[in-house]
């Protein structure tokens, strides 16, 4: 009997081969969602096995790597996937945006601005932007090939008729190059501008339905919209109780069961980042000898 | 007061030691050993293999052992395991007609060349609880037939083929596809469909069949012949000129003889549905050629109306391990997208607020 043996980053070579040209692909037609041999990786589909074959594909030896999961570090499926590179590939990894080379993320962008030389790895469930318009991939090829993206404009208008506003949250389609709609997986479109021109080449995997797409740095990506009804992105009222910024994303979190609630940032690195710089919010404990800053607006 | 949340790498690591802690069970009865899972659990080990797609009976009982009787998560885990083992050749198609035939019954025919042979099978017996099971009572050593080599047991499909009434086998020499290796295009050809489809979750593809029995697909099917047994795995070896065995792999094939069709020059014939399993699962074979017939429908010129004939319907959700996957990733925080909704549905619902308040000062 043969005791099983893997290789580094758990992928074979070949494989990783196939991957790194399905990116190559992705990198040359932009927002085109470009089909490639998934394979059946050691955790669950659905978990993040796109994004996990993307990062194996492209890490080296020497890069750094963060895993968020809804902006942060610590949810357990983060954890478990820095893990698995961890051990299969020996890679470092960070907490820090700014340290990492390889960002791999689900849900979210993180707020600080990425930079040229970063690779950001989106987890992506369902790649197809139209796939709840048309369940058939025969036929959301043929839409995507002949660019008739009337269907999904008129899903946003059939929203605003019964709404009074778009009703899309997340998953919120983009265009791309003015070419191809989008996915961008499901982040909250809070970070659809994020995207836009950014400097880090993005790469999008997803693993259960077999397809990889991206986007190269400074790429244009606008969300679909219409003149009367322009694209916004969700506000909140309050600042962070932790570290008080403000325009960033923020996770309601319910703290009795009378109702008490209070927002803190989704992005665990940056409300850290800014609370060791001696920002302050209204929540957090202070302890007597600290000085406190405390923050206009 | 609230503070971040910290401690996922404890709180997952102290999970697992509790996982392996059920895993094992009582320390003081002995903990289950390979051999029992594949001699005793057989069929269990069958189904890991057919559904993991890879014959190898002692790492299926590892599996079953480590996701204690979880089939689902077993095949997951030889599947993760397969997936990563280099590929070093093609075998040659396997020959079912020089099967080492444990069982084999037809529904179409009184008696076969070769004869029926019920072999271990559950059919006839009464499913009432065996009290002996609670302990270890000694078993009575099977009565055997005298091996012959030179039995002759054509497939019942080859009878009717001899006689023009079955449509024909198509030979082929072109490499196979692999779902595994290659992304799946729609419309699919029928070798990857039955890949795709022998790798499928039995439960699925019995739930389908099934539904093609009840008219959602009819396709009045017969069972020409369910056989079991071990056949030869033979590869090419281009070096030596000529193919060598690789060992032998036992198999479930079933020859469903379904709905005819034609009347033109060919003449009427009668039409196929294919199934074949590792190991010893006739339950799965039948309906695996129940949806393989279904899934035909194109070539008949039969209309599409039922999900067992809707070939993107059932090739991309007959997969147990993308299907759990997907369905348990729900459990999966998914905070971040649910605020987005929350922040939705209060907007609305402060607007409608506003509009009531309107319409009433309007009254």
């Amino acid at each position: 009997m043969t005791l099983p043996e893997y290789n580094f980053a758990y992928l074979d070579e070949q494989t990783k081969r196939m991957i790194r040209r399905s990116i190559l692909k992705g990198i040359a037609i932009p927002g085109y969602q470009v089909p490639f041999a998934s394979r059946e990786m050691p955790m669950p589909y659905g978990w993040g096995t796109g994004g996990v074959q993307v990062t194996a594909a492209i890490l080296g030896p020497d890069d750094v790597l963060k895993v968020i999961d809804q902006g942060a570090d610590d949810t357990t499926n983060a954890v478990s996937i820095r893990a698995f590179f961890a051990k299969t590939a020996n890679v470092a990894t960070t907490t820090k945006t700014a340290d990492a080379t390889v960002i791999q993320t689900r849900h979210r962008i993180p707020e600080a601005p990425l930079s040229a030389g970063q690779v950001i790895v989106y987890q992506v469930p369902i790649p197809e932007p139209l796939r709840f318009l048309e369940p058939r991939e025969t036929e959301t090829r043929v839409i995507h090939g002949l660019e008739e993206y009337g269907l999904i404009h008129v899903k946003l208008y059939e929203d605003i008729a019964q709404h009074g506003h778009i009703a899309t949250t997340y998953a919120y389609p983009v265009k791309v190059e003015d070419r191809y709609v989008m996915d961008p997986s499901p982040i909250p479109k809070f970070d659809n501008p994020k995207m836009n021109g950014s400097p880090a080449l993005q790469l999008f995997g997803a693993g259960r339905e077999k397809r990889i797409y991206a986007l190269p740095p400074f790429t244009h990506v606008v969300s679909l919209d219409f003149e009367d009804h322009p694209f916004e992105v969700q506000k909140f009222k309050q600042p962070c109780a932790l570290c008080n910024a403000t325009g960033v994303y923020l996770d309601e979190v319910v703290t009795d069961d009378r109702g008490s609630r209070m927002y803190v940032c989704s992005d665990t690195d940056h409300c850290e980042t800014r609370r060791e710089e001696g920002h302050r919010g209204p929540g957090l404990p202070i302890s007597g000898a600290q000085t406190v800053k405390e923050d206009a607006a | 007061m609230y503070v971040a949340v910290k401690g996922g790498e404890a709180a997952i690591a102290n999970a697992h030691r509790l996982l392996a802690d059920r895993r094992r069970g009582d320390r003081d009865v002995p903990a289950l050993t390979l051999e029992q899972i594949t001699g005793q659990l057989a069929l269990a080990v069958d189904r890991v293999m057919a559904e993991g797609s890879l014959y190898d009976p002692d790492l299926a009982a590892m599996a079953v052992r480590q996701s204690r009787g979880d089939m689902i998560e077993a095949i997951f885990l030889l599947r993760a395991y397969r997936t990563t083992l280099a590929r070093f050749g093609n075998s040659r198609p396997i020959d079912t007609a020089k099967m080492r035939i444990e069982r084999r019954v037809s529904a179409t025919y009184k008696d076969i060349p070769g004869g029926q042979l019920l072999g271990p099978t559950f059919d006839y017996t009464h499913r009432l609880i065996d009290p002996a099971m609670a302990g270890d009572e000694p078993v009575d050593e099977p009565l055997r037939r005298a091996r012959e080599d030179e039995r002759r047991a054509p497939r019942v499909t080859d009878i009717l083929n001899d006689e023009g009434l079955i449509e024909r086998d198509v030979l082929s020499d072109e490499e196979p596809g692999d779902l595994t290796r290659d992304p799946t295009a729609f419309p699919a050809d029928r070798d990857v469909r039955l890949q795709a489809l022998a790798r499928g979750d039995e439960g699925f593809l019995l739930s389908l069949g099934y539904s093609t029995q009840r008219g959602y697909g009819r396709t009045h099917p017969f069972v020409g012949e369910i056989r079991i047994g071990l056949v030869d795995v033979e590869i090419d070896v281009p070096e030596l000129g000529f193919a060598v065995s690789l060992g032998q792999v036992r198999v479930t094939e079933c020859q469903m003889v379904s709905q005819f069709t034609g009347g033109g020059e060919e003449g009427a014939k009668f039409t196929r549905g294919y199934g074949l399993v590792f190991g010893q699962s006739e339950r799965k074979a039948m309906a695996m050629s129940l949806v393989d017939r279904a899934l035909r429908a194109d070539e008949f010129d039969e209309q599409r109306l039922a999900p067992a004939q809707d070939e993107e319907f059932v090739l991309a959700h007959c997969d147990n391990v993308q299907a759990t996957g997907f369905v348990e990733h729900l459990k999966l925080p998914h905070y971040v997208d649910f605020q987005a909704e929350l922040d939705l549905l209060r907007t609305l619902n402060t607007a409608k607020a506003k509009n009531d308040e309107m319409r009433e000062a309007a009254e």
